[in-house]
């Protein structure tokens, strides 16, 4: 998997063009790795799964049949459909205000989503680049960032999680903020890492022969031929940051009522454990489901394209 | 050399453990509104005087520097603060909830362990078996599963439905244990309570289970990729050629490499336990540090808070110091 020289990538056989310096590891031939893509089950099926909740995320008003926060009060705490005195009106029942657990349900995938992307890409867009420059330039640039970088690690995600919540408050806005302030460390270490790999290779150095800039080699030569352990460590650590979101939401930190937010809904659920198991049980199947089909998606995607990352996550 | 390379890590420690109060520090600094006006709460008859008393008490009149200094040198001497809302220091709150947490932490650790080592070993021995699928498929649920829901739908299954385990607390209101340790199975069987321990015992098993169900499935993850590694290393067929039974190549020859990178990974994990906690106490109501924090939170107790995220970052700095020391002596290549 990994490249020697950039002049390995002809398969045919033929002499590899010297002047082909720029290689890309992650397509290389499409036909190939959709080849490859079918033998995994795994990432197959895992797409499929987070693509219905993309569906459902998107067209969640078309697709609910009642209003996430409107209460009917004269029809609290129904059970779900097939129990006695449940009906189908309202599949799997109402919470305590009387809202459709369904509807909340269906909603609750917007913010689960939202939040995991936003937090994953800001991430992976600022660990990236302080990353690639880091293990570019080394010296006072790389050694400061490092050393924050290793500040960061010495807190317990949801500790820190939890610290930065409780005293900024909770939102939205603050939550994307407060698991990005952290999340991007493991971006910027595989990143710096990966650079300093590759930056003796000869590619890079008939970029630079060549008169290119600096910054001009860091993202059209190096970046591509890196790309691939980033995609990977993103679809693994989204799913990570949906249960950091559900658990700040659990604890009353991220997302309020009467906002559908997963992690909330379960938590409202407990009051009620004994007389309505399904309102905190349905909501974490919810999760459950996207998280498992997203680790499903991410394991798949790093057997193919990164098996070294095997080791580490 | 190995003393030279414990001695560099002890050194590295440090600094960072300086710069985690720091950014502790920064991040109290964020906090909306004025501390003293957190602390008088709604109590409206406060003078100006008063709030200015208060204020050169807890040297918030001092520029931010000195501020910064106080707080370090406090810390030294284990001074973490006191709390807004039950004004006590918040280092007594924490001696008195820490023998919870720390019984709790403790029992999730041996679960994770007695658990997922079983069924790594076993998975590798008997790869591609259904048993091998079986538990790598349990250990995938494991990692994907959100610990706080985990627990309520335990508590839905063992305790509302079947009846085995009680819903919540350490203890029953009528079970009393002499406290000595502050863990209540040592306790109790120190005072030869056996009322109490299996009492505390039941309360202990299933928010241990929850706790330390991730834990256990990165651990059999971890134990088999590296059992496999070592089962395919060439001083097994060695080992099987000087006819030595299967158990005592598996067990002696290849788990014992294979737990070299497994005490990295447990670890590592010690900070989603320490996060963890937080969830699990809160869903068991486990009277522990978690749920202190928690509590917290929602009365703006923001020294308790700042006091338990630093204390948490420093045993997670600890144990990962300790765990790198641990490495040193049972990875031989680096004993020089």
């Amino acid at each position: 998997m990994k490249m020697q020289s950039p002049l390995q990538t002809d398969g045919a056989g033929t002499i590899p063009n010297p002047f082909m310096y720029k290689v890309n590891k992650t397509i290389g031939n499409a036909q190939d790795f959709l080849k490859k893509i079918a033998k995994h089950p795994s990432v197959v099926g895992g797409f499929i799964v987070i693509l219905i909740y993309l569906l459902v995320a998107i067209f969640a008003p078309w697709i609910a049949p009642h209003s996430p926060v409107k209460g009917d009060l004269l029809n609290r705490i129904a059970p779900p459909a097939w129990m006695e005195g449940g009906s189908w009106e309202h599949i799997l029942g109402t919470d305590q205000q009387g809202m459709d657990l369904l509807s909340r349900i269906i909603y609750g995938t917007r913010v689960s989503l939202a939040v995991g992307l936003l937090v994953t890409a800001i991430s992976v867009v600022f660990g990236t680049m302080l990353g690639l420059m880091a293990g570019y330039f080394r010296g006072w640039f790389d050694s400061m960032v490092s050393r924050f970088a290793d500040l960061l690690l010495a807190f317990p995600f949801l500790i820190f999680a939890i610290g930065v919540m409780a005293f900024i408050g909770p939102g939205f806005i603050n939550l994307v903020f407060a698991l990005s302030f952290k999340g991007w460390v493991e971006f910027f270490r595989i990143a710096r890492g990966e650079v300093m790999g590759e930056k003796p290779k000869e590619y890079v150095e008939a970029a630079k022969s060549l008169g290119r800039s600096r910054f001009a080699i860091m993202v059209s030569e190096i970046l591509p031929n890196i790309i691939h352990s980033i995609l990977v460590l993103a679809t693994l650590r989204l799913g990570y940051m949906m249960i950091m979101e559900s658990s700040l939401s659990f604890l009353g930190l991220g997302i309020q009522p009467p906002t559908p937010a997963w992690g909330s809904m379960i938590a409202s659920g407990r009051d009620y454990i004994l007389n309505a198991w399904w309102l905190s049980t349905f909501p974490g199947i919810a999760l459950l489901i996207l998280v498992l089909a997203i680790n499903l998606f991410g394991e798949g995607l790093r057997d193919l394209l990164d098996p070294r990352l095997k080791t580490k996550y | 050399m190995r003393s030279i390379k414990i001695l560099e890590r002890i050194l590295v420690a440090i600094p960072i453990m300086l710069g985690v109060a720091l950014i502790v520090f920064f991040f109290m600094r964020l906090t909306p509104g004025d501390p003293v006006d957190m602390m008088m709460g709604n109590a409206g008859n406060v003078t100006q005087e008063e709030i200015d008393n208060i204020r050169s008490e807890l040297g918030l009149d001092q520029p931010l520097h000195v501020q910064l200094v106080d707080y370090v040198k406090g810390l030294l001497r284990g001074d973490l603060g006191t709390s807004y809302k039950k004004k006590e220091a918040v280092s007594t709150l924490i001696a008195e909830t820490i023998g919870a947490t720390v019984e709790l932490a403790l029992a999730a650790a041996l679960f994770a362990l007695l658990v997922g080592i079983p069924i790594g070993v076993y998975s590798a021995v008997k790869q591609n078996s259904w048993i091998d699928r079986l538990g790598m498929g349990g250990a995938f649920f494991g990692i994907s599963v959100p610990p706080f829901w985990l627990g309520i739908v335990l508590i839905l299954i063992f305790s509302v439905n079947l009846g085995w385990f009680p819903v919540k607390g350490r203890l029953d209101f009528d079970v009393h244990i002499q406290t000595i340790t502050g863990l209540y199975l040592v306790d109790s069987l120190i005072t030869l309570n056996w009322k109490g321990f299996t009492n505390a015992l039941s309360h202990l098993v299933l928010p241990a289970i929850t706790l330390g169900a991730a834990m256990a499935a990165i651990i059999a993850r971890v134990v088999r990729s590296s059992m496999l590694e070592a089962l395919s290393m060439d001083y097994i067929s060695l080992a099987r050629a000087k006819g030595l039974s299967e158990w005592r190549v598996v067990i002696q020859h290849a788990l014992r490499n294979a737990l070299i990178p497994t005490v990295t990974v447990a670890g590592l994990e010690v900070g989603a336990i320490l996060g963890g906690n937080m969830l699990v106490e809160t869903v068991f109501g486990w009277p522990g540090i978690g749920r202190l924090v928690v509590e917290g939170i929602f009365n703006r107790d923001y020294p308790l808070v700042q006091g338990v995220v630093m204390l948490y970052a420093v045993i997670f700095v600890l144990v990962n110091l300790i765990v790198d020391i641990i490495y040193t002596f049972v990875n031989p290549r680096i004993r020089m």
